[in-house]
């Protein structure tokens, strides 16, 4: 077994690791990276609390080696947030109840970032169906869809929905 | 849950992955998008000894029409032929498909050769591919061979794809007249396998009669599975809502479901006879 010298982008800064081969992702990101913001939930490619974007794909981390991140960009949740404030699919989590828990909170956005770039403004359907590779099992799902109506309406620069918490 | 150890290559040429295939001869294992093949490894029901990574091959992943077909690269994500819209133009039964297969985080991984080359009846593209009548391209150190879809399913994970070959591409012939593709599966949630699925494309000549009748089954077989008998009875036919409601009550006669935790071999069957009618309904509206 050889190990492998990759070079990876996390959120814009390069790094290097010497690692296994089997080594998976996730924990490239989480052990040898120490950004934790990415959460481990199922690890069997179900629940989505691991996803992050890979060249500004949303994708499973617990089902991706690390090797085949070499030479790639990796954005996790640590990276959505500027200088100038939070994303605003942060802000519309927050202002909207996305999370209760808050552990499918970060795969939740960093999958919305690319359904929002593909289709800047989806029906509830296709929020729904968008993020039907994530498992929420506080909210009921009625405001992580608001927030990212929330979040889209911003990126848009349309005027932002009303952000009354619905209780179900 | 960790993998076994193992090697590991991403060649950046086919040529380079086939003479890496030749030295590890069934030790190794091609890494396509991984989301059948990781899980596998990291359940350890699967521990290659060498994984040849063939995502840096350039050329591999494209759709192209090609005058009376339509050839799509092995490497081809499910996101990707999702959002072809020349693809789904032609057939809109890949739009039905790809929104069924697991969920956009695995599409954006998953891709259409590794689907079939996987060779598992649970899989919805072998099924879609039957309908559609495609042939598969495999590659190896002779060269490139075709294989039709009905020779390519083997027998559980098992296709024509040899030890030294690699799966590189997928033609679909495009039938003549009017042609109308669709497919649904019955699945528990996002992300299961079908408790049974029906992939079915219809033509038609200017008089409205059958001139071409593709059916595949997904998940009611021990490999993936094509309803001749439904296909048969079909083809010549004025398509009459009697004629399609027989057609459906043989597929449901001719698979082969087992009970399992998605349901008993009956509701299987009731499943592939609802389904197949719909279908074939639902392909004839589209024809176009």
């Amino acid at each position: 077994m050889t190990m492998k010298k990759i070079t990876v982008k996390l959120n814009g800064a390069e790094h290097s690791a010497e690692v296994e081969p089997r080594l998976l992702l996730v924990h490239l990101i989480r052990e040898n990276l120490n950004a934790t913001g990415t959460h481990i939930g199922c690890d069997t490619s179900n629940c989505g609390a691991c996803t992050i974007l890979l060249n500004g794909k949303s994708v499973k981390s617990c089902t991706v080696l690390a090797v085949q991140a070499d030479g790639k960009e990796i954005t996790t949740v640590e990276g959505l947030a500027t200088a100038e404030g939070l994303h605003p699919l942060q802000e519309g989590f927050k202002e909207n109840h996305g999370l209760h828990c808050g552990f499918c909170t970060p795969g939740m956005m960093l999958r919305a970032v690319e359904l929002l770039e593909n289709n800047p403004n989806p029906t509830e359907e296709e929020i729904r169906w968008g993020i039907s590779g994530n498992l929420c099992r506080c909210t009921g799902y009625n405001n992580i869809v608001k927030a990212i109506q929330y979040a889209g309406a911003k990126i848009r620069g349309d005027e932002l929905p009303s952000t009354e918490p619905e209780f179900v | 849950m960790i993998p076994a150890n193992f090697d590991y290559s991403a060649p950046s040429t086919l040529d380079e992955a086939l003479s890496l295939l030749q030295e590890h001869g069934d030790e190794a294992k091609i890494l396509a998008g991984g989301h059948s093949l990781i899980p596998m490894m990291k359940l350890r029901f699967a521990s290659p000894a060498h994984l040849i990574d063939i995502n840096n091959i350039p050329d591999l992943s494209s759709i192209k029409e090609e005058g009376d077909s339509f050839h799509l690269g092995a490497m081809t994500r499910e996101s990707d032929v999702e959002h072809s819209e020349a693809l789904t133009g032609a057939f809109p039964i890949f739009a039905d498909v790809t929104k069924l297969i697991a969920d956009p985080q695995v599409r954006n991984m998953g891709t259409i050769g590794g689907n079939l080359a996987h060779g598992d009846a649970a899989n919805d593209h072998p099924a879609v591919m039957m309908a559609l009548n495609a042939s598969v391209e495999i590659t190896g150190p002779e060269g490139t061979r075709t294989v039709g879809i009905d020779e390519f399913f083997f027998g559980f994970y098992m296709t024509a794809v040899q030890p030294n070959e690699i799966l590189t591409g997928i033609s679909i012939p495009k039938q003549r007249g009017k042609v109308g593709s669709a497919y649904h599966k019955a699945e528990r949630k996002v992300g299961d396998y079908a408790t049974a699925g029906v992939a079915v494309q219809i033509a038609t000549d200017a008089d409205g009669k059958c001139t071409y009748a593709g059916i595949g089954l997904t998940n009611v077989n021990a490999v993936p599975m094509r309803a001749k008998r439904s296909e048969e009875a079909l083809v010549g036919s004025d398509l009459s809502d009697e004629l399609i409601a027989q057609a459906a009550m043989m597929a449901s006669e001719d698979c082969n479901p087992s009970a399992d935790l998605r349901g008993d071999e009956e509701y299987k069957r009731h499943l592939v006879k609802v389904i197949t009618k719909r279908m074939i309904h639902k392909a004839i509206q589209r024809a176009k």
